[in-house]
């Protein structure tokens, strides 16, 4: 529909510089928000609610003004434009079709308000009907829809006026989850057609992992990380962000020492293991160390792992293509592994001593979060 | 073939339950439900019978009743009943005439009869009393030539038509003056003349003056609603109360605070005259400008309230969705926000000028004789002249046109309902 920019460009769409906004003039929703969004991509802003993800997205529209900053879209200041002239599309929680129009009346909406010819107008609304395969339902209310229909209605709505940049503001989060999974792959693959840029709304992590080129984890009006799905899976750039993003294992300790990349952090129990230094701070500080309960290995596959534990199975919970095992440490301290189906030994029962392996190179280590 | 006598033969065996159509046991099952619930809302029903509908109903019929003449002279309107209208009435009719005035002379039923034919016929009232002074007639003489000789009007076909018509146990006399319109001598129907004609006039007036105010509420109220719905909680409930507050208060003294107001020594004129802008007092009252002002003020919340349920339900989220597609919000606001307002502000409009219409009260003291409506007529009869038929007739005609009013607004409002259950 939009020209066609190619695959995702390194070229900024999209730049927040040094934005703050505040509704009392006491607390800061936005705190310092320096964002970069390539022309072409997918990027999500994560995060949980009250994080300031929304009013970024809608500082973005035009419909909240930043306190302070810059936002550049193309280049150009936009802080002082209207909303109607930035030629944003966007789709909104509850999908805000308008419900006294039929859905080709809601679709032609944005053409007609700019006054493109008839003929133009018909051509184009049936592209976007044939766009999300609704091409039966122009006569169509919104309210006579089904949930996913509606939304697909709503997106074509947002993409009709040919945009150059997208904003949904967790449009999936009304369906139920086995549509939500389908129509993230279908927005994901219009996506790709399209070759325009998206900027999505979500606090549902995996619906962020399954579509975004890039993730901007958000928490206390700043971003903590901004990166793939899997830097930020793999390699989380501090506590939040680890904590927040699956699921992980944590422990609080001391930094004992720390040599480049490697590091060694003093547990409360005295035990001391070997992690790789992500984000801690000088030698005594405190930290955190984490690690994924799938990278944690079982028995005798722990051999060659630098840190190595005896502990004692609790509780295992089957769950189709893995087996959650809870395994107590002593000293009140738990760990939690997810071991594959067909890995996992079956004579695993409770109360049975077991050995534990977690590679330094899966154990981070960083700095706490710091309290509120 | 086996089949089917199989399947007989299992229904005999059935219980006799089973074989009863499905609804029929549903109904059996609800029927206690049913009565409990008809039980409940018998004294309201009832209630309504006896207070609302029997006396619209009995007041309704006196618009058509004619009851004067027959109960008057009932064995003349019976004799009258056969003759076919035609030069003047058999001997015979004649002959239960005289009797009959002989021997109501004096009576009250006479009186009212000869008033209700002098509505007909002017000087037909002195004409009956006249006759019924100067009977009997002397024995033996033309019955004809006798009633002649008391007055020659008697040997007019008019005035025995006249006297046929009004001893029909229904006329439709009323309803037809109330339209300004009569039943001539040849039996047809007629525009009254222009001097008389009085009553369409005020029709067109109750119309039009209902048509301002309805308007004036709808202008004044829907920025109100909309602020209403647009504050904050704490801030609109407050609004919400002073919108609600003339109806705390009794219509007689509202009025009488517009009077003190809008007076030419009132308040109003008081302060533009301080502040320089007119030098001679402005007539804001005991005209038409004052009843706008005063019906405005008293119907405002019966435009406020419909328009504010139905703006509570839009959602804010529409006006910004029109912005994200490119509309400037003043069009946002008229393209996608006010059509959706539409069932409130015609529901609303409906409510406002079906009450103007019968407005009696704030006319009556705010305005001068051009301004009174139909209900300050209805008023004048039962009140004043006595006249029920007149009155009833004028109400019929109101309420009819209320009535059909309403129905148009229920069919549209019946189509908006549809398309909105098709959505």
């Amino acid at each position: 529909m939009a020209a066609q920019s190619g695959s995702t460009g390194q070229e900024a769409h999209v730049t927040f510089t040094r934005v703050q906004k505040t509704y009392d003039g006491e607390t800061l929703i936005v705190r310092d928000l320096n964002l970069e969004i390539r022309r072409g991509e997918f990027l999500t802003l994560l995060g949980p609610s009250g994080s300031g993800k929304t009013t970024c997205l809608m500082m973005l529209a035009g419909f909240e003004t930043p306190t302070s900053g810059e936002i550049r879209v193309g280049g150009t200041v936009i802080n002082k434009v209207p909303p109607h002239r930035r030629n944003i599309g966007m789709v909104f929680q509850n999908y805000a079709l308008f419900p006294h129009m039929t859905v080709a009346e809601n679709l032609r909406f944005p053409l007609s308000v700019r006054k493109l010819p008839a003929a133009d107008i018909d051509a184009k609304v049936k592209r976007a009907l044939a766009m999300v395969r609704l091409e039966a339902f122009g006569n169509r209310y919104p309210q006579q829809l089904s949930g996913g229909q509606q939304q697909r209605i709503a997106l074509a709505r947002a993409l009709v006026f040919e945009p150059e940049l997208v904003l949904m503001d967790e449009p999936l989060g009304a369906l139920d989850k086995q549509l939500r999974e389908h129509m993230q792959i279908e927005i994901k693959h219009l996506h790709d057609s399209l070759g325009i840029t998206f900027v999505f709304v979500t606090h549902d992590q995996g619906e962020a992992l399954t579509m975004s080129d890039r993730i901007a984890v958000f928490d206390r009006g700043e971003i903590q990380q901004i990166d793939s799905a899997e830097c930020l899976y793999e390699e989380p750039a501090n506590a939040f962000v680890a904590g927040f993003i699956g699921e992980s294992n944590t422990f609080q300790g001391t930094l004992l020492e720390r040599n480049g990349d490697a590091c060694a952090i003093r547990l409360p129990s005295g035990a001391v293991v070997q992690a790789r230094a992500a984000d801690v701070g000088a030698v005594g500080s405190s930290a955190v160390v984490s690690v994924r309960p799938e990278r944690i290995v079982l028995n005798g596959a722990s051999a060659g792992c630098e840190n190595r534990f005896s502990a004692k199975v609790k509780e295992l919970i089957y769950q189709g293509d893995h087996v959650r095992v809870q395994l107590d440490l002593g000293n009140q301290s738990s760990l939690m592994v997810k071991a594959p189906i067909s890995q996992l030994s079956h004579e695993l029962r409770p109360e049975q001593p077991i050995e534990v392996g977690i590679p330094a190179t899966h154990l981070r280590a960083l700095a706490p979060t710091p309290s509120a | 073939m086996t089949a089917t006598t199989l399947t007989a033969s299992d229904a005999a065996a059935a219980p006799a339950e089973r074989t009863l159509p499905l609804k029929t046991r549903l109904q059996r099952a609800e029927r206690r439900k049913k009565l409990l619930h008809l039980a409940l809302i018998a004294p309201l029903a009832v209630f309504l019978l006896l207070t609302f509908l029997w006396p619209i109903g009995a007041l309704l019929k006196r618009s058509v009743d004619n009851p004067e003449v027959i109960g008057g002279l009932p064995a003349t309107a019976a004799a009258l009943e056969h003759w076919n209208g035609q030069g003047l009435p058999p001997a015979s009719a004649l002959a239960v005439f005289v009797k009959e005035m002989e021997g109501a002379r004096g009576s009250t039923e006479l009186a009212s009869a000869a008033k209700r034919l002098n509505t007909e016929m002017t000087g037909y009232r002195s004409l009956i009393m006249k006759t019924a002074r100067s009977l009997p007639l002397p024995d033996g003489s033309n019955l004809q030539e006798g009633l002649a000789a008391i007055d020659p009007r008697w040997s007019e076909p008019r005035t025995w038509q006249v006297m046929a018509s009004a001893g029909q146990p229904y006329t439709s006399y009323y309803l037809l003056a109330a339209l300004d319109h009569a039943v001539d001598a040849d039996g047809a129907i007629v525009a009254a003349t222009e001097d008389q004609a009085i009553y369409l006039d005020v029709l067109g007036r109750t119309f039009w003056m209902s048509l301002v105010v309805t308007l004036c509420c709808l202008v004044l109220g829907f920025p109100l609603a909309y602020l209403l719905t647009s504050l904050p909680t704490r801030s609109s409930n407050l609004l919400m109360i002073l919108v609600l507050l003339p109806f705390w208060t009794s219509i007689l003294v509202r009025v009488a605070s517009w009077i003190v107001l809008l007076q030419s020594g009132g308040l109003v004129n008081q302060a533009l005259q301080a502040l320089g802008l007119i030098d001679e007092p402005l007539q804001l009252v005991f005209n038409r400008l004052g009843v706008y002002i005063a019906m405005t003020h008293i119907l405002l919340p019966f435009m406020i309230l419909p328009l504010y349920s139905v703006m509570k339900g839009i959602s804010p989220i529409y006006l910004r969705a029109a912005q994200s597609l490119g509309c400037p919000p003043f069009q946002s606001f008229w393209k996608v926000y006010f059509p959706q307002t539409l069932p409130g502000v015609f529901a609303g409009s409906l409510l406002v000028f079906i009450l103007s219409m019968g407005y009696y009260i704030t006319p009556a003291l705010l305005g001068g004789p051009q301004e009174q409506m139909a209900s300050y007529f209805i008023a004048f009869y039962t009140n004043e002249t006595i006249n029920w038929g007149m009155a009833a007739a004028l109400s019929t005609v109101l309420l009819g046109a209320t009535l059909l009013l309403y129905v148009v607004y229920s069919r549209y409002a019946g189509q908006g309902r549809n398309a909105a259950k098709a959505r």
